[in-house]
């Protein structure tokens, strides 16, 4: 590095450092723009006069979310929603993904199974027949409508997969010499082995039911059956649909200033509060883990 | 013998995902065959008048069709085309940052909006492009009008585009950044012993370095061209973009489940999952080809 100090150099890094920078301001001035108008003044907000800093800053749109019974009934359907579609698929994944980590020697029927998953990965029947099938099942406005058709994350158990396969043979067969079953291997040598691909698939499995609307929309026919995504989906929908039909431009401009920006502002930011809090923890790993599972060279 | 043993509880191991798979995937795929049907949910799939092609004769004399068809490919190529690109340069100079607290910092923040959903973006977006929002107000510093962008066919593709790019580059930066910690560091020493200033060593060794990850994710991206993202564009879009924006899946939604036009939606749906499929398949035969890449 001795030609790193010399003034062209320098004058590289410095362009550097302030594109990458641009970037990203880019990627947080909406988020900062969207907090800083859940912490201001209404008629400020809805003027549009708000950029980066509250005006007059005040908690009032908070304060009224919380008066929102609807809106914390639909976050706690996802909290629970998290939680148990979280939990089938950590089971599911962890199990199918060490099974499937075997060869095809010591697990005959596993290149069966693996293209069985493959081909439901990459082909799909299309919204309306999914949407009758579970149907079919009655399961329409039931809880587990949110849960089961998503029980397993193909996605995720190669991932996991490809992860255990890395891991050296010899642990194993060495346990096995000892007489540890593969359940025991499963849970005591290779789970703790793997915590930063198991952080990731969970983090990814955690963030897809939080963050999903479709199901909720389409599945749950009333409104507290809702997952929060599909209740603020359907606010925003509401008002910009009706708004939005049949009208002239210049209508549609009155229809987006008279929105209620401060009050879905904080409705916005209380929703991301989980994932932001989840974040820092796991990000660390996910970068480890993603490479490792999915790049193979 | 043990051997044996241990395949039973492989066995147990995958089966309970299998079974979900079969019920939630596999099942789907028998309801499909309502596309050669005039289906009528109160006769069942039995008991439905079998019209065989109809549906698709039908659905190719739409007028809406083409316009449809081609918004999905146009957004998704130019989609592709950019994921691919931008996430690149930034990985390229990040990598050229030393400062590691600088460097972790703004991969910490790039990354975030990843994870954030397209119905919490949608609405920020929403805000940030009206008529007196941020993008707006920049605008305006440059002494241009204000621009009407959800009601702009022109514009809305870009906007479409813009949004996907802003939520995805970080993330998409993950693989390039850790095919360029794989280069050897030797190379970089060899090159600068030889004179080669900072871009000759970028075109001689960086590049070079991340060649077969750029080809592999090229190719894999193929299988992608029929997937404009029903998520982003589903949450964003309104009537009067309709003409630009509106996508094979969402115009799936609206005729299916919002029009109850069963079969003829479940016909778009198949003939995208088809013509996906058949990408998808070629693709990762181009990628295990190419880049040596294997999905197992």
């Amino acid at each position: 590095m001795v030609g790193r100090s010399n003034l062209s150099n320098r004058t590289i890094d410095a362009a550097i450092v302030t594109i990458l920078i641009i970037f990203t301001l880019v990627c947080l001035v909406p988020l900062l723009h969207t907090l800083a108008v859940s912490f201001s003044d209404k008629t400020a907000a809805d003027a549009g006069r708000v950029l980066l800093t509250p005006i007059k800053v005040t908690t009032s749109s908070y304060a009224k979310v919380l008066d929102d019974a609807k809106f914390f009934h639909a976050f706690y359907i996802s909290v629970k929603r998290v939680f148990f579609g979280g939990l089938l698929n950590f089971v599911l994944t962890v199990m199918m993904a060490y099974a499937l980590s075997k060869d095809a020697k010591q697990f005959t029927m596993r290149n069966v199974y693996m293209w069985f998953l493959v081909f439901t990965m990459l082909f799909s029947g299309g919204i309306v027949p999914w949407f009758l099938t579970i149907k079919s099942y009655h399961l329409l406005d039931s809880f587990w409508a949110l849960i089961l058709p998503h029980a397993v994350q193909v996605f995720n158990v190669i991932l996991l997969m490809n992860f255990f396969r890395n891991l050296p043979k010899e642990l194993s067969e060495a346990a096995e010499m000892d007489g540890a079953g593969p359940w025991y291997i499963m849970i005591r040598l290779f789970l703790p082995l793997s915590l930063p691909a198991i952080a990731t698939v969970t983090l990814f499995s955690i963030v897809f039911h939080w963050n999903s609307f479709f199901d909720g929309l389409v599945l749950m026919n009333k409104q507290d059956h809702y997952p929060l995504q599909t209740y603020i989906q359907t606010l925003v929908a509401q008002l910009s649909m009706q708004a939005m039909t049949g009208m002239s431009p210049d209508q549609l401009a009155q229809a987006m200033a008279v929105s209620n920006r401060t009050f879905n502002a904080a409705k916005i930011i209380i929703s991301m509060i989980p994932i932001l809090l989840i974040y820092p923890f796991i990000q660390r790993f996910f970068i480890h883990g993603m490479t490792l599972g999915s790049v193979k060279e | 013998m043990r051997m044996k043993k241990n395949a039973i509880h492989y066995n147990v191991m995958v089966l309970p995902g299998i079974i979900f798979l079969a019920l939630f995937s596999i099942v789907p795929i028998f309801y499909a065959i309502i596309a050669f049907e005039n289906f009528k949910p109160g006769r069942g799939i039995r008991g439905s008048e079998w019209i065989g092609l109809e549906n698709f004769t039908y659905l190719f004399q739409l007028p809406d069709s083409g316009q449809i068809f081609f918004n999905t490919i146009f957004l998704a190529v130019l989609k592709i085309i950019a994921n691919l690109i931008i996430p690149l340069v930034f990985a390229l100079l990040l990598n050229e940052v030393r400062q590691k607290f600088l460097r972790k910092s703004i991969q910490t923040i790039v990354y975030l909006p990843h994870f954030l959903s397209w119905v919490l973006l949608a609405t920020i977006f929403f805000d940030v492009f009206s008529l007196d929002g941020i993008v707006n107000k920049l605008f305006g510093v440059f002494g241009i009008d204000p621009i009407l962008f959800y009601a702009s066919n022109k514009w809305f593709p870009a906007i479409i585009v813009g949004t996907d790019v802003w939520k995805e580059f970080g993330f998409s930066a993950i693989i390039y950044l850790a095919a360029l910690t794989g280069i050897n560091p030797v190379l970089y020493e060899a090159a600068e012993m030889d004179g080669a200033s900072r871009f000759r060593q970028l075109w001689h060794v960086t590049l070079p370095g991340v060649r077969t990850t750029v080809v592999l994710l090229g190719t894999l991206a193929l299988g992608n061209v029929m997937n404009a993202n029903f998520d982003q564009i589903f949450n964003m879009y309104n009537p009067l973009v309709y003409q630009s924006a509106d996508i094979i899946d969402t115009y799936v939604y609206r005729a299916g489940l919002n029009d109850l036009q069963f079969s003829l939606a479940t016909a778009v749906g198949l003939l995208k999952s088809v013509i996906s499929f058949i990408l998808v398949v070629i693709s990762y035969f181009m990628a295990s080809k190419f880049a040596n890449y294997r999905i197992f």
